[in-house]
């Protein structure tokens, strides 16, 4: 495969995961509003309210820093460079050597660390109640994100987000108890990541249950456009990442011909949408928790993935 | 050549030491004697890299005639040397740069002045040392001139107990290190390093001397649950020292350990290496979660000390682990995660105390409750301190997750040893560092958000002023270093082989030039990082974003009062504080490990007292370790206090009785 055929096909993943964001927040939304037997917003709101809010004049309290005012850049970008490196219709991306899965956690850590020093700067209550959520949160399904990495890294022998999925797909993965407790911890780990309930409403706005919302408080205008945007992209982020270790099928490898291209990306948005509406329905069947439930909720998924590492540990056939 | 430049060099501190004595009423005494340090480390450093990169193949020897009469002062500079001397003169360096401003603000200059250089110079000769006398001799030198540091500020209270709790331990330290040597030197028939290194030991005392190193070079370093003293001292002393007790004298006893498991006994048991982990895994993560409860910015960066301590002592046992079982390209990988943890948290934990130095001069602060906003009025100060967080905090593009990365390589590659102890364990202490990363993460969040983010609570804060252009300039020599070294990790590595191939014999795979392309440990298809291309991309995504935005439409910022949920208060101490920052933090891990229990005290509707929450927390360290050996040294002080005051006849009877019992001791044993 050529350069120019491959920095094509990473332009390409990096516009598409931008262009498909918002649609995947606004496909949730709608799914959970008819569950609640309302008409719900088109699909397409998201965009519309981030190009209102891209062209809105940003409001910022008069002791906001100049922290406050890259930190959505630089969010944005950490956020978007984890998910050009996640595998979304195709394998072998050319960035894909830059940064393992450790690393992209690590990507999305560094975005979640100047997210909770935004929500600081301005020092109102809020900010502070969200960022000390936030990061109590991560401190739980940070380490457990990474022993699904491991459990990942011992099964196929590398850390690498293409060759572990090259290793799914090859015949010789079989069932394996260990990969099943890793998908179920991922799975509550990415509720948790993407602030969705039951650890986070991303509806609320009552102001003592938030913790996403309450850390974006004090941001407006374009600032605040970003910020949607970044979420909306790590919850692609999320899926994306689910699908290609645990449901690599139809993804296209490189140097394959345009049609397989194009029925990676077929499979990919079916993917897509297979996730959202579950996730819809998901969330319409659940409450939210409690704040300090959440370290129970959490611990299950440190467990599993724990205890995932540990079967590969003890035997390479589990 | 270049261990005589080296030598020639601490020599020189110590005669600046001595002569700043002299100079008590020369006013420009402590420039002189900064510009001095400053001087003579630049040329150390340089020789050290010289040694380090250029002439790995030859280790110069120098033997003195000095020290004991029939064994003479040996000093030996190979790459291990090389290495850490490297890592003190710049401490040495950068902490100097620093005080030529920072010094100013010192109220008693001849307290500090004499030990400065001494400290440094005590630093370099266990470093260079060659034989145990020499070396037992600059380690207790380390020791009394640090602690001297320590008591400088005498007239508080908590610095002299702090000194005190420091001493004891350091004699306590430095005594378990005597016996270690004493059992080495005992099967190898000298003192010399050399005769040790040729020995072969048998396992009880190869198992005995790892104990004794663990503890006394364990004690410097801050290994839980030695590690009381080090919070209440490394913040008592000033600044820039406690940046070069922190950053570089915790570096130098993890050299002593090295140098003493790595090179001078062998063989090991594989046992051993299960102590080194759960000591490291159970300090990296009660370290961080010590510094989360602090309030003090000082001591939180002291606790962070012990967790980073914590993570290097996991690389050190890996890498044992992986030797004893003869699996040397992995105990090679291990001991370069461990090396270059040990370069990256000398160069972010110096930045960060120098930091909170100037902090703490600009605001006469250390207590992070009292800051804030120091952003809009310390804006050098903040990029640098910034860099230094998020360095500590292991994220990518910095140098903290660089080494931290080859750190879970190594623990990925663990499966391949054959005792079920050792991976069971291997897995736990993966979890503990991942844990301590993430929490390290969350405590950075509040150490950097509390003082340099949100409103100023305090008047002192509102009013700071930016420090001088020489601190700003050691913080930001270091903050460089730290992104030049996050970077391009593939440089250090390879930097750092000659020192691994002389440990465990062989080398990580050599990492290919130029220096950005991909770091790779083991092979190409397993993992591989490459920080600078992707800060590139942040960096080219960033103006990419910023470019779009700017095409969708760009309307200019309007200020107006922070919305707050529509009530905004304008008191600055309606703010999140540090107790309430680390509150959910303190609830999920700290009601278990530290027994934390808050009280809440309501005043009843119509009372006119203030609702009070108390929070309670013990130190399980303390409790259960320090508490108990107290109470029973002042119960046998009180029994022994009637012994004061006997007749002239009682003790002639009491030195008899003991003469005839060492008698018949010797007797028995003869």
């Amino acid at each position: 495969m050529d350069l120019v055929q491959s920095s094509l096909i990473q332009a390409v993943q990096m516009i598409l995961v931008l262009l498909l964001a918002p649609g995947l927040t606004g496909l949730v939304r709608k799914v959970k509003a008819r569950l609640l037997g309302r008409q719900g917003p088109p699909i397409v709101q998201p965009y519309r309210d981030l190009l209102r809010l891209f062209r809105k004049s940003p409001v910022l309290a008069p002791n906001a820093s100049w922290l406050f005012r890259i930190a959505p850049y630089l969010i944005f970008a950490f956020t978007w460079l984890a998910t050009a490196l996640v595998p979304t219709f195709c394998l072998g991306l050319p960035f894909g050597p830059w940064a393992d899965l450790i690393a992209i956690i690590a990507l999305i850590g560094s975005a979640r660390f100047f997210l909770a020093l935004s929500a600081l700067d301005v020092g109102t209550s809020f900010g502070g109640i969200g960022a000390s959520r936030e990061v109590m949160i991560a401190s739980l399904a940070e380490p457990a994100m990474l022993l699904v990495v491991f459990t990942l890294a011992l099964v196929a022998g590398s850390t690498e987000l293409s060759a572990i999925t090259a290793y799914v797909l090859s015949p010789s993965v079989g069932l394996r108890v260990s990969m099943a407790l890793a998908f179920a911890a991922l799975l509550l780990i990415a509720l948790a990541e993407n602030s969705r309930l039951p650890i986070d409403n991303p509806a609320t706005h009552l102001e003592l249950t938030m913790v996403h919302e309450a850390m974006i408080l004090e941001y407006s205008g374009r600032h605040l456009a970003l910020l949607e945007l970044t979420a909306s992209l790590k919850l692609l982020l999320y899926f994306s990442l689910i699908g290609t270790i645990f449901l690599p099928w139809g993804l296209a490898t490189p140097g394959a011909s345009l049609a397989s291209y194009l029925a990676g990306g077929l499979f990919y948005l079916l993917k897509l949408a297979t996730a959202g509406v579950t996730l819809g329905i998901f969330e319409t069947a659940l409450a939210k928790m409690r704040l300090f439930r959440v370290p129970d909720f959490l611990g299950a998924a440190l467990m599993l993935g724990l205890l995932a590492t540990l079967l590969r540990f003890v035997s390479s056939s589990l | 050549m270049t261990l005589v430049v080296a030598l020639g060099c601490s020599a020189a501190l110590l005669l600046l030491g001595i002569a700043s004595l002299a100079m008590r009423s020369f006013s420009g005494r402590s420039t002189l004697v900064y510009a001095g340090t400053f001087a003579v480390s630049l040329v150390s450093l340089a020789s050290s890299l010289a040694q380090l990169l250029f002439l790995s193949g030859v280790t110069p020897t120098v033997t003195l005639p000095v020290g004991l009469p029939w064994l003479g002062a040996h000093f030996r500079m190979d790459a291990l040397s090389s290495l850490f001397l490297a890592i003190l003169s710049w401490g040495g360096v950068s902490t100097s740069l620093f005080a030529l401003g920072y010094g100013r603000h010192e109220p008693e200059p001849g307290r500090i002045l004499p030990f400065f250089p001494l400290f440094l110079t005590g630093m370099s000769w266990v470093i260079l040392a060659d034989d145990a006398y020499v070396f037992l001799f600059a380690w207790e030198l380390m020791s009394v001139t640090s602690w001297a540091l320590v008591v400088s500020h005498h007239r508080e209270e908590a610095n002299l107990q702090a000194g005190h709790l420091y001493l004891i331990m350091a004699v306590f330290g430095g005594f378990t290190l005597l016996l270690a040597f004493g059992l080495l030197a005992n099967s190898a028939g000298g003192y010399a390093f050399s005769a040790m290194r040729s020995a072969a030991f048998p396992s009880w005392t190869a198992g005995i001397v790892l104990l004794l190193a663990t503890i006394g070079a364990g004690s410097k370093a801050g290994l839980f649950p030695l590690h009381v003293w080090l919070p209440q001292a490394h913040p008592a002393a000033p600044s820039h020292v406690s940046a070069l007790m922190s950053g570089v004298m915790t570096k130098v006893a993890v050299y002593g350990f090295v140098r003493i498991v790595f090179n001078l006994l062998r063989p090991h048991s594989w046992e051993s290496s299960l102590l080194l982990l759960f000591l490291g895994g159970v300090t990296a993560v009660l370290g961080v979660l010590y510094a989360l409860m602090q309030h003090d910015l000082k001591r939180l960066l002291a606790y962070h000390t012990v967790e980073n301590i914590g993570i290097i002592f996991i690389g050190l046992g890996l890498a044992l682990a992986f030797a004893t079982n003869q699996i040397p390209w992995a105990a090679a990988l291990s001991l370069t995660a461990s090396l270059f943890h040990t370069i990256n948290h000398s160069l972010f934990k110096s930045l960060l105390f120098l930091g909170s130095g100037a902090v703490l001069a600009a605001t006469g602060e250390r207590d992070m409750g009292k800051m804030g906003g120091l952003i809009h009025r310390m804006p050098g100060t903040t990029v640098a301190f910034l860099l230094g967080s998020v360095a500590i905090s292991a994220l990518p593009p910095l140098n903290g997750f660089a080494s931290e990365w080859l750190t879970f390589q190594a623990i990925l590659v663990s499966p391949n040893l054959p005792q079920w102890a050792l991976k069971f364990l291997i897995v736990a202490v993966g979890a503990l560092l991942a844990l301590s990363a993430a929490l390290a993460a969350a405590c950075f969040v509040k150490a950097f958000g509390m003082s340099f983010l949100g409103r100023p609570r305090s008047l002192a804060a509102a009013e700071a002023r930016e420090t001088d252009p020489w601190s700003l300039s050691a913080l930001f020599l270091n903050a460089l270093l730290c992104l030049l070294a996050g970077l391009f990790p593939g440089s250090v590595v390879n930097a750092l082989g000659p020192v691994v191939q002389e440990l465990v014999g062989q080398t990580m795979p050599q990492q290919s030039q130029p220096f950005w392309a991909p770091m790779v440990p083991i092979a190409q298809n397993r993992s591989s990082y490459d920080a600078f291309f992707l800060f590139i991309l942040i960096v080219l995504t960033g103006l990419a974003v910023t470019g779009l935005v700017r095409w969708i439409g760009f309307r200019p910022i309007r200020r107006s009062a922070a919305w707050d949920c529509g009530y905004p208060d304008p008191s600055p101490s309606t703010q999140y504080t540090t107790a309430s920052f680390a509150q959910p933090i303190r609830r999920v891990y700290a009601s278990s490990v530290f027994g934390a229990r808050e009280v809440v005290d309501m005043p009843l509707p119509g009372e006119e007292r203030p609702a009070r929450i108390t929070v309670k927390i013990h130190d399980p360290a303390w409790q259960g370790l320090y508490a108990p050996i107290i109470q029973i040294v002042s119960f046998l002080a009180d029994r022994l206090n009637p012994m004061q005051f006997l007749t002239i006849r009682r003790y002639l009877l009491l030195g008899f009785l003991l003469l005839v019992f060492l008698l018949l001791l010797l007797s028995l044993w003869i």
